[in-house]
């Protein structure tokens, strides 16, 4: 099969995914209002108390919303993500994607459409979030444009890595309930990493699993892009944790969906 | 096709087999199905007939045996076959999240049609198939018969030379199923074939040119619905008699017939042709025993069903 067929067919499942989202908004308003709620939360009701920690302990310096907006953006990535999770696995419960597998259509079609779905409703999810934080103090002084398309560039791999890894989580739990429930370990990951407080305060154990969960190095890079501090070696481990993640998620995906289809008798 | 001498069979398979874990679905199927024929595929719950369906529109792999569609390999040239074949399946295939008319745009944007014969072709089957008062309502809103219908329609958007309809009136209330027959005949007349798999004998008999009954995951007799029906007895002439006497003077008559005290009834087993029913008349003459009521039951489908998985069950 061509790969015009491949990003016709795509194209199409596309379409199909985001008329399924118009009609039905509930699941992206809900992934909206998670981030939203957070960082009204964390900034809004402890905001004082972290704020004053944190730069007590570590020295960082500016106001707590410029510390906790990186970590909320990523948590707008993280929930807007796993969505895609939900939408596959009860996609996959119906009697129309058995019908697709009886057409000369390109095989993981209807996942790139989930997937390209996924990535256009985060992106702009992340972007209103990212809004709300602005509208809410944060400033990003002494950030330059290539620090923003970086930060762009870095927020978008990571929403693909993600969306894809969350296409697989989909495809591999036993109905829409489960893909509801797994996601929510990637999802608690940013809290145990450095999205709200640093992990130089956390307890030892915890503080070494965050210094190597990828999203601590994923925050770290964002925070000095967005704050235009200084990133280091944090920028090309992000990178290879995207890398990773998206061929890992993307080859897991097509595995699964290779399988003999659901409904077997 | 033009130059093509005579036309492979549209659909041929040879020792089709498939486990599911221990369970044994196929045990050796055969199939020969020439273009342009109605194959009806019957069969109780459970034996098999999905299971020959999903291997021959390519959603899954037999272990054994090969099989051809349209002329391609089910399994190396799987594509060949989708682009060749249409599938209707048990499971209700339509976007319920999507409108009608949308559901067959998707079809027709699948197939490549472009956007302007995309649309016309969606408003054409929507026609057809008479959906259009409901095309701009999300399919999952659809009764029963509607989404078949529509189901149905997704279907042929293609223009596909091969259709599986597996069980396409199951849960169909008697309108809907009539309606969905007279669609199907509609379709053998455009010259499709169609490989049709359902539990009811009625259907395969008034669809079907030839059908294969599937039982333990084996083909258990295979024929034209007559030959099927003539394979087996099941005809009888059945007397009514006014009172006890006269049928016990009547089953002196007939050693082999069966009798029913309480019904007052005889069970005349044998052909129910003129020239029989004129000797069993004669010879309740003969007897000088008078019936009070006489019907003919002639062997259906049923009859051959019943015997053939019957024999199975007694095993």
């Amino acid at each position: 099969m061509s790969t015009t067929h491949a990003l016709a067919d795509s194209a199409t499942m596309l379409r199909r995914n985001l008329r399924h989202a118009r009609r039905y908004p509930a699941m992206t308003i809900s992934v909206i209002f998670g981030p939203v709620l957070m960082l009204l939360l964390f900034f809004g009701v402890f905001g004082n108390t972290l704020g004053a920690g944190i730069s007590a302990g570590t020295g960082f310096k500016g106001d707590y919303i410029d510390y906790l907006t990186p970590g909320i953006v990523l948590m707008a990535v993280t929930s807007g993500c796993m969505v895609v999770s939900v939408a596959v696995a009860v996609d996959m419960t119906e009697g129309v994607i058995a019908r697709f597998r009886t057409m000369a259509v390109f095989r993981t079609a209807v996942l790139n459409g989930h997937v390209a779905g996924g990535v256009l409703q985060t992106a702009a999810s992340t972007a209103l979030v990212l809004a709300i934080a602005v509208a809410l103090g944060f400033r990003s002084h002494d950030a330059t444009l290539l620090d923003w398309l970086g930060a762009i560039g870095l927020l978008l791999f990571l929403i693909v890595a993600l969306s894809w890894l969350a296409c697989g989580l989909g495809l591999w739990s036993k109905g829409p309930e489960s893909a509801s429930n797994t996601p929510l370990i990637v999802q608690f990951l940013p809290f145990l990493g450095s999205a709200v407080v640093p992990p130089e305060q956390m307890p030892a154990s915890i503080r070494w699993f965050a210094e190597y969960q990828p999203f601590t190095p994923i925050i770290e890079t964002l925070r000095g892009l967005l704050l235009g501090t200084p990133v280091g070696n944090d920028a090309w481990t992000s990178l290879a944790w995207c890398a990773g993640l998206t061929a890992l998620g993307y080859l897991w995906s097509r595995r699964l969906f290779a399988r003999d289809p659901k409904h077997a008798s | 096709m033009a130059t093509t001498p005579p036309a492979p069979p549209a659909i041929e398979a040879s020792g089709l087999r498939k486990s599911f874990g221990d369970h044994l679905v196929l045990d050796g199927i055969d199939l020969h199905i020439p273009a342009g024929s109605v194959f009806a595929l019957l069969g109780p719950n459970g034996a098999g007939k999905t299971t020959v369906v999903r291997i021959l529109t390519t959603l899954i792999r037999a272990d054994g045996g090969r099989a051809r569609v349209a002329g391609h390999l089910v399994d190396a040239e799987a594509d060949a076959v989708r682009a060749a074949i249409g599938v209707t399946g048990q499971y209700s295939a339509v976007d319920g999240l999507l409108t009608g008319r949308e559901n067959l745009i998707l079809m027709a944007d699948l197939h490549r049609l472009g956007r302007a014969e995309g649309r016309a072709r969606a408003d054409e089957l929507l026609a057809a198939f008479d959906l259009r008062d409901a095309a701009g309502k999300p399919a999952a809103t659809y009764s029963g018969g509607m989404k078949r219908r529509l189901d149905l329609a997704m279907t042929l958007v293609g223009r596909p030379g091969v259709i599986f309809l597996d069980e396409p009136t199951t849960g169909l209330d008697p309108r809907s199923r009539r309606a969905m027959w007279q669609t199907i005949r509609d379709l053998v007349a455009t010259g499709v074939t169609i490989f049709l798999t359902t539990q009811y004998l009625e259907e395969a008999d008034r669809l079907a040119d030839r059908v294969a009954v599937l039982d333990g995951g084996r083909v258990i007799a295979e024929g034209t619905p007559d030959e099927l029906k003539r394979s087996v007895p099941g005809g009888h002439v059945l007397l009514t008699f006014a009172g006890p006497a006269d049928l016990g003077a009547a089953a002196a008559l007939f050693p082999g017939a069966a009798r029913d005290d309480e019904a007052l009834t005889l069970q005349v087993p044998g052909d129910t042709g003129v020239d029989a029913l004129r000797g069993v008349l004669d010879t309740l003459d003969g007897g000088g025993v008078k019936a009070t009521a006489l019907s003919l039951h002639t062997p259906g489908l049923d009859d051959v069903f019943l015997a053939l998985t019957s024999t199975k069950a007694a095993r």
